[in-house]
Order: C-alpha cells, then structure tokens, then sequence
C-alpha cells in the first residue's frame, strides 16, 4: 500500500500521533523550551543530562487509567549530589517548609549550604540546590512558594564545583 | 416443551440467568421467543449506541436490571475526546416514560448528570442498586437526589468516576428511615465527609457488608465505623498521612479483630505502612486484597502483609512489590485466581530496581495452579518466561502483558516476542482476552489467529508490520467481539477484506494506523448496519466535503460498531459518522 504525500504537505504536522522514543519528532518537543515569567531558567553549556523523550510523551501510554495515574502520589523524590557516589531519596511531604527541607540534606550529604536570596540565588557556599519540576525544567530551590515547588518537585540535584560557579555567576 | 403452558415454561425460563443462554433460547421459536421476552428481567448492552431505549423497553417490558457501556476501551487512556457521547440521559427519559418497574442500573464510562440522577431517584420506585463504573459529569447532588429519594435503595457503588465534590452534605439525605444498605462506595469522592452522618448511617444499616470509604475518613472514624459494623465482609480504607499514637492504633486493631467476616480490602492510598499492620489479625481470612493505590507503602511491608494472606483469590498490588515480593506471593497464595500488578512509578526514567520482571511472572505462574486472570505491567520480559509461562498456566482466561517501553524485544535474544505470546495462546486454549506488547512482528497474529479460538478481545499497540497481521486475526478469530488497536501499521486492505466480520464484532477501534478517510467511506458504504466514526479533534472538521485527493489521508482515530439504530445524533462535531 504506498503512501503519497498529498498536495506537497508534509501531513506529518497534522497528525495527531507522536513519534516512538528516538524519532526525529520526539527530538523536536526535546528542544522547545518553556520560557515562564517566574522561572528561572538553568540552562549550563554543558548540560550532559538532556532528557531522552520519555515513554510519558507518548498519547495514552502506558495504558493506565487517568483516575489511577492522578491517585498515585508518589512523593519520593531523588537526590542527587554531584560528586557523591550515590543517590539518596527523600519524601518531601516530611518537610513543611524550605528550611527544613534544606537542613534535611544538608546532613544528608554533609555540606552547608549558602544564604538564599531571591536576587542572587544561594551565595557564597558553591553549593547550590537544584530541582527538575513537572515539565522537565530544571529550577533553583526556593524560587517558588512551597506548595508549588512540593508538588511539582521531581528529583533534585545538588549542585557543586564548577557547575555552581559557573551558574551563580550567571545568575 | 411445547405441550407446556407458557407460565410452566417461563418458570423454566427464570433458572437461565446468563445473557448468551437467555439469547439463544429467544432464538428457538417465535413462542419462545415471546415468553423469553416478557418474562427477561436482566439485559446487558455492551454498546449504548447499538440500539436504543424505546426498542430495548418495547423487546423487554419487565425489565428490571440494565447495564449499559459507553465511550470504547481506549477511552480510559485519554484516546477519546471528553465529548464524545455515552449519555444515560435519554435512557433514563425513556424508561421513566414507560414506567418501566427498574431496580437495578449499572453504567460503565457513560455521562451521567445531576439531572439524570434526580429523574432516576424519582421514577422508579422500586429501584435498589446504581453502580457506576468510570463514569462522569455529575456531582455529589446527583447523589443527594438518589440517597434522600430511593427508598429501598440497598446499592450504591462508586467506582472510580469523576465526581465534582460539593463537600459532603449528600450523607446527610439519607433518611433516618434507610436502613435497607447492604453496600455503600464513595472512594472515588474527593472531598470532605460529613463523618456524623456516615457514622448514623452505618449504625442503622444492620445488613451493611461492603462499605468503601474515602480519603477524608479519619482513622479515629475508621475505628468507629467498624466497631458499629462487625458484619462487613469487604472494606475500603480511608487515608492516614501520619503513623497512628499507641492507643488509637490499638482501638483500631480491636476493632478489627471483631470483624471476622472481613474477606475483601482495598482503599490504603496516602497511607502509613503501621495502619496496614492493624490488619494482621485478620489478614489471613482475605480472599481479595487490592493495595495498587498504596503507594506511600514499601515493598517490604507488603511483603509482611501478604506472606499471612494465604487464602487470597484476587491481589491488585503495586509493581513496588518487585521480583521477590512476588516470590513471596508465589508461595504463600495457592488459592490465587487473579493478579493485577500496576506501574507505581511512572515517571522514572533511571533504573528502578524495585519494579518487576519476567522473574516475577514465572515464578507466579509456577507458584499458583489456580491463576487464571492476570494484568501484568513490567519494564522487561523474554519468551523464554513466556513459554514457561505457557506451560505453568494453561488455565488463563485473560492475559494482558504491558511492557512500558513500546517495541522492547526479548532483552536476552533481542528478538521479538512472537514465539512468547504464540505459546500463550496455543497452550491456553480457554483465552477469551489478550493485551499484547513489546516488539512484535505479523507472526504472532498468525499464531493467534490459528490458535485463539476463544478468544473475544484483543488490545494491541505498537506491534505488527502489514496488513497480514490483522488479517489473520480477523479471519481466524472466529468469536472476536471487541478489537482495539494503536500505533500499527494496518491499512485498508485489512479493514476492508471481509466486511461481514463486522457483524459478528461488537466493536472495532485503529489509531493511528494506516487506514485512510477513502477506505473508511468504502467501508461505510458496503456496511450500512455499521456506524463508522471517525475521531478528529483538527479544526477543519468537514470530511465529508472534503475533495478526491484528501480520501487518501490518513485517519487519525476509527471507531466503528455494529448498530441496529443507524447513526446517533448526539455526536459532538470532532465525530464524523460516515
């Protein structure tokens, strides 16, 4: 059965359908970046970890029932620091409020952490705590009210060495 | 049986209660025909739009239960548009109209209204039991209307629908007089409960077996819930974020320990793994334990949960359980006939060590002699464990296998999994439902179609490579009814081949495959006794005017079923129907 592209369109861009991980169209929605007013973007020049497209883009898959997929809060989230050999997971409805939260991983991962302002981010410590919310964006701990950071908090990744000069520079 | 009266006949009549027996004997003769008819008190209608109220009621005047389904399968993972149809509303109208003596109504993923609620509490007096399974669009008035108006209401189970929640006041229209409830489910419900009113509620339904209960219930409330209803045989538990102090949890526990019927739980969402082991003292007379909405609970509690559970028949768990977990399960639940294990973390990308395996399933299938139902979600399998599988478990009845990543092969050969699932339905000659997945090529059609001869619903996505592969199931599934197919590459020359399946099928889905509007229109014109939808949620919707070069374009959703009622004119205009 052939296939012919009508009237020269591409109809490719009509269909509803999206592509299966590693298609040129998945890579397409890997590179449209959201850019919102109260987000502060953390974009590094060296930013290994691009998100492959995940099984989660793809319509209707896997086949789980929206009333499901909405009732099953999972609120662990992973942690990672840079340099440490490991990850950790922590349950951020254990914490009420940011400095909890801060402290919690601090003796986690034993450092300490710098002062948080709104301006200039976390100074003076080179350690700067990091979030990936719901939309693949990676955030700076702290920018948003709790609630919304809490509930659209993925993992987070701690930011240390050059990587944090680099951004607290930036910022 | 001719030389019988009819009331002899009909008495005879009353001890066949399966639809398809009833079905046949209709068919006998023309008297048979009349006595089945006005004498059927039960009729199931698989599709709502394949006939419609003012024929079903004028077939079946002494209808007295009816359970109608709606939007198609797929509709549960978001592939339907929300407005697509399935209203109860006319039904509702019709069968008030008619005063037809109902009792019993159960609907699955229909939309209900508030107003559709109120006419029902209102019209048939004698009306005992609602059941509504995924359905939508109403609220928690509707359900005022159906508690303050049904008197002799024994029913009312909610199973995961959406409920707009006006806060809690609809327990409260109960009338002191209810006291005929056997089963009362509001997990689904999101907002508060007024605990006073369910507490009273409770207290005066002695014949109270099922209660399931939602979030907003308290465990202190939990424990006085119980502690009024020792006769509950199953049990929906509430949500409790904190670990209990000593002496709530042992009032809970005592409370527990009297309600030695308990067989069946479920609920446990947001819950501290303590509460759970408030169960243990009757853990081991559960027959039917449902934890898939316990996420908050870790595999090694389950673990020590389920290890007592020795008599239990259905477990829906979470894939949190791991390999091990399921090992366990193995070998302590001989009795086990049906396992669900659901995906718990969605969103993880990385290597989750917890999740399940091919291990997993082997070793349930070699552990349970008795299983026959199984819904299993897991990030790798290799036909290896499928052939064992096969070999364990020649009982299956449904066999619905979901390896999350679409087109993954056998991870030990990289090859495809036809060979796995050709044993699964060679050796399970009883397999009446199949949901296929992983990389899968037009050979495993072909080992369903030479092989499932019971089989009646098919899932598949992502899999096949030609027309071929749906071919050999549509010629040699002979008792499909329902199939639902995504994301593969069947065109029109297998939709079109042998329009007269369609007659024997109560329904055809394809998204996203390679059928085109030309072919769909062929289809609707050799077929008239078939609605063929088609799904479009673009803009320029007008398809039927659309010109000659556009028959080729690709249709992004089918929907087609047998009707008898021609085409509906509820549909909402991203439907076409051809």
């Amino acid at each position: 059965m052939t296939y012919e592209k009508v009237n020269e369109l591409n109809l490719k861009d009509t269909e509803l359908r999206l592509g299966l991980p590693g298609t040129e169209q998945a890579k397409e929605e890997q590179e449209v970046s959201c850019v919102r007013s109260n987000k502060r973007q953390l974009q590094s020049d060296n930013e290994e970890e691009s998100t492959p497209p995940t099984k989660t883009q793809i319509v209707g898959w896997p086949p789980v029932r929206s009333y499901r997929k909405n009732n099953n809060s999972v609120s662990y989230v992973k942690v990672s620091m840079d340099g440490a050999p490991y990850l950790r997971k922590i349950d951020l409805k254990t914490y009420k409020n940011y400095p909890e939260l801060l402290k919690a991983l601090e003796n986690m991962f034993k450092f300490t952490i710098g002062e948080y302002s709104e301006r200039e981010g976390y100074k003076g410590s080179g350690v700067i705590p990091t979030y990936e919310d719901k939309d693949g964006d990676w955030m700076l701990v702290g920018d948003v009210p709790w609630d919304m950071f809490s509930s659209s908090c993925k993992r987070l990744r701690i930011m240390k060495g050059s990587d944090a000069l680099a951004l607290d520079s930036a910022l | 049986m001719n030389y019988f009266p009819d009331e002899v006949i009909e008495h005879i009549f009353d001890f066949i209660s399966s639809h398809k027996d009833r079905n046949s004997i209709s068919l006998v003769s023309k008297s048979w025909h009349k006595i089945e008819r006005c004498s059927r008190k039960r009729v199931f209608i698989g599709n709502c739009y394949a006939i419609n109220p003012e024929r079903l009621i004028e077939r079946f005047p002494s209808l007295r239960s009816l359970t109608l389904k709606g939007k198609p399968h797929f509709a549960d993972f978001n592939l339907v548009p929300h407005e697509w149809g399935g209203f109860v509303h006319p039904w509702i109208v019709a069968l008030a109209k008619a005063r037809v003596g109902l009792q019993e109504l159960r609907l699955k993923r229909m939309v209900v209204s508030d107003e559709s609620l109120e006419l029902l509490s209102r019209s048939f007096a004698s009306f005992k039991s609602l059941v509504l399974v995924s359905c939508e669009g109403f609220t928690t008035d509707g359900l005022a209307s159906v508690a303050a108006n049904c008197r002799h209401l024994r029913e009312l189970d909610l199973q995961e629908n959406e409920i707009e929640d006006h806060r809690g006041q609809w327990l409260n229209c109960f009338p002191e007089s209810s006291t005929a409830l056997t089963s009362l489910n509001f997990s689904c419900l999101k907002g508060e409960t007024n605990l006073a009113a369910l507490e009273r509620l409770v207290a005066r339904s002695p014949n109270l077996e099922s209660l399931k209960v939602n979030r907003a219930v308290p465990l202190d409330a939990l424990t006085r819930l119980m502690s009024c209803a020792p006769q509950l045989v199953d049990l929906g538990v509430g949500s409790y974020e904190n670990e209990p102090d000593q002496e709530s949890f042992m009032k809970l526990m005592a409370a527990i320990k009297k309600c030695t019927e308990l067989r069946s739980l479920s609920g446990f969402s947001e819950v501290a793994p303590l509460c759970l082991s408030a169960f243990y003292p009757i853990c081991q007379n559960l027959t039917s334990l449902n934890l898939s909405y316990a996420a908050e609970i870790q595999g090694n509690h389950l673990i020590r949960f389920i290890q007592f559970c020795k008599r239990l028949q259905r477990l829906w768990i979470l894939d949190s359980i791991g390999d091990k977990g399921l090992e366990v399960v193995a070998s302590t639940c001989k009795e086990l006939q049906e396992l669900r294990v659901f995906p718990s973390d969605l969103h993880d990308e990385e290597d989750n060590d917890t999740a399940v395996t091919e291990i997993g399933l082997v070793a349930i299938s070699a552990g349970c002699p008795k299983l026959h139902s199984i819904l299993y979600f897991c990030k790798q399998m290799t036909n290896a464990a499928l052939i064992t599988v096969a070999k364990n478990c020649p009982n299956f009845i449904r066999f619905r296998l979901c390896i999350l990543e679409p087109n993954k092969p056998d991870h030990t050969t990289s090859q495809s999994l036809d060979e796995g699932f050709g044993a699964i339905v060679q050796a399970c000659k009883g397999l009446r439902r199949l949901s296929v997945s992983g990389l899968l090529t037009d050979k495993v059609f072909l080992y369903i179609g030479m092989y499932a001869e019971q089989l009646e619903m098919l899932s598949i996505a992502f899999a096949g490579d030609t027309d071929k592969g749906m071919l050999y199931v549509l010629n040699g599934c002979k008792k499909m009814r329902k199939l639902e197919i995504r994301d593969s590459p069947f065109g029109n020359a297998a939709l079109l081949a042998d329009v007269d399946k369609y007659r024997t099928m109560r329904s055809l889905w394809m998204s996203s495959c390679e059928v085109t509007l030309g072919g769909c229109k062929r289809l609707a014109r050799n077929a008239p006794w078939l609605n063929v939808e088609i799904i479009n949620e673009n803009e320029n919707n007008d398809l039927m005017e659309r010109n000659e070069e556009d028959e080729r374009e690709k249709v992004d959703r089918l929907y087609l079923y047998r009707t008898v009622v021609g085409a509906r004119k509820d549909a909402p205009p991203c439907v076409t129907i051809l």
